[in-house]
């Protein structure tokens, strides 16, 4: 089916309402006839990437500062992180152009109206919509999450995707945002025993590569909320499915056991040990915060650690004493900003990182070209400190 | 062959075609244009000024400004082939005005490396 425009959509996408208006339609329409929707709808909340002047570059600076000049966001707007914690910019050798050009991108944003929450993990630090209502979000884990986890109806957006809905309120009606395009239409069968987060980080990995845009997985025994953070990151680095229901169910039914789970470990894991290590991609929750300090019980690392956050748990970090605690042990505690795709690890700098995170192993090799050590939340503080 | 058009334009140029779908972040160098993922069959090659066959792109959100990176630094494919067109390679040509069109599977698989062509993504044809 065509999709169908009402008139004053119509009018928006021929430019009526101005060039910015025309053009985020210009968006949806592409997005509507690549997933073949009939129809735009009303979305609640949009939630965006390509906040980080790492990865948007000088193109997309120059282009969100122009965007910013006339653009109002309709909608509630939530962005990711960003390349650095401001407050503590200055013990990392970023030049004066990066801060200015990510201050640039960060007050853009503002401009239009976002809320400058900084984080990829939107589902922990914000109250959840009711059931069933339709979002845009952007960065992966967080679409995937939302519609496994919070029952939130989105398809995977993109950077751009999510932009148009937050200027326009709307989005196509199609795939995930239907009953029909969420039904999985494969099965993995978790066969790895006693998993933990990064045996379901690696089982999101694997999912992702094969999933169309719905999956099931069974077998989940001892599946918490981390686990399930890793899974949704892993699967968001490298496919595009954007949902999972947990259970037997859906059509060819594939088996994730300790061989699948070594090919992975072998494509993400580059290195024997990390120079540096990070922790996060997705941020750490406080519930994982709370988790790390009573695993160190007065250890430290023998090593650099960035420990990443989203803001809104600052004061809470604080009040509860963690943040002293971490720091005791070696670790620096760094807000607005995630392992994915940082500036702060430079291969000038480090030849090799040990991380728990799926999702940041990827990019730290393809994107930093460091070698990656991929470890457990738990094994990394049994190796790596003292 | 006729082909579905996602967005509109026309461009002639030499396919380069890869097997393995592609995430623009990371996978490309936004400045040359450069496949940069070792892990890729078009590791090493360049996509600019080229008309990019692939499946569709995976992986990072932010690939839609990749894309836009690309045509900003004057190293974007000059049209995209694919078999499925996702969110982000959608979006991220619409803003670029990349042409985008998507093959039925039989004429996807008769693209070949090497090849010149024309996409015309106005009356939905590849010739």
């Amino acid at each position: 089916m065509p999709l169908e425009l009402t008139r004053e959509e119509e009018a928006a996408l021929d430019g009526k309402q101005g060039e910015t208006l025309a053009m985020a339609y210009r968006i949806l329409v592409a997005i509507g006839k690549a997933t073949g929707a009939d129809r735009l709808i009303p979305v609640e909340w949009a939630h965006l990437s390509g906040v980080n002047y790492n990865t948007i570059g000088d193109a997309g600076e120059e282009f969100l500062s122009h965007l910013s000049g006339d653009a109002r966001f309709r909608i509630r707007t939530t962005v990711n992180p960003m390349g650095f914690d401001s407050d503590s910019v200055g013990r990392f050798g970023l030049d004066d152009e990066f801060v200015e050009k990510q201050q640039s991108i960060r007050r853009s944003y503002e401009k239009m109206g976002a809320i400058p929450s900084f984080s990829c993990i939107p589902y922990e630090i914000f109250e959840m919509p009711k059931m069933g209502t339709q979002v845009s979000f952007a960065e992966s884990n967080a679409a995937i999450y939302a519609n496994s986890v919070s029952s939130l109806r989105t398809n995977k957006e993109s950077a751009l995707s999510a932009l148009a809905s937050a200027i326009t309120g709307k989005s196509p009606y199609s795939d995930l945002r239907g009953e029909e395009g969420r039904r999985p239409g494969l099965c993995i069968r978790m066969k790895v025993e006693e998993a933990d987060e990064l045996a379901y980080g690696m089982l999101g990995y694997f999912a992702g590569k094969d999933a169309g845009s719905s999956v099931a997985i069974s077998g989940t025994d001892g599946f918490d909320r981390r686990s399930c953070k890793s899974l949704c990151a892993g699967m968001g680095t490298s496919g595009s499915c954007g949902m999972f229901t947990l259970g037997e169910e859906g059509g060819e039914r594939v088996d994730f056991g300790k061989e699948e789970m070594e090919d992975v470990r072998d494509e993400l894991s580059t290195a024997e040990s990390g120079d540096i290590i990070t922790l996060g991609s997705p941020q750490l929750g406080l519930g994982e915060v709370s988790d790390l300090v009573a695993r160190l019980k007065g250890r430290s690392f023998r090593k650099r650690c960035m420990i990443f956050c989203p803001r809104a748990i600052q004061g809470q970090v604080r009040s509860l004493g963690y943040e002293g605690e971490l720091a005791r042990a070696g670790g620096e505690v760094l807000y607005d900003c995630c392992t994915c795709l940082t500036p702060l690890v430079d291969k000038k700098d480090v030849d090799s990182v040990t991380t728990n995170s799926v999702k940041g192993a990827y990019y730290l090799r393809t994107s930093n070209g460091v070698g990656v050590n991929l470890k457990s939340l738990r094994q990394i503080v049994e190796d790596e400190t003292a | 062959m006729n082909v579905k058009v996602i967005v509109r334009g026309r461009a002639r140029g030499t396919v380069i075609c890869a097997r393995h779908p592609l995430n623009f972040l990371g996978g490309i160098d936004k400045k040359t244009g450069r496949v940069r993922d070792e892990k890729h069959d078009l590791f090493g090659r360049s996509v600019g000024g080229k008309i990019l066959v692939f499946p569709n792109g995976v992986g990072s959100s932010v690939g839609a400004y990749t894309i836009y990176s690309l045509r900003y630094n004057k190293a974007a494919p000059l049209a995209m082939v694919c078999l499925h067109a996702d969110i982000t390679t959608a979006s991220g040509c619409a803003i670029s005005n990349i042409p985008l069109v998507v093959a039925g599977r039989e004429d996807y698989e008769s693209l070949r490396d090497g090849q010149e062509v024309l996409v015309d993504a106005v009356d939905g044809k590849v010739l």
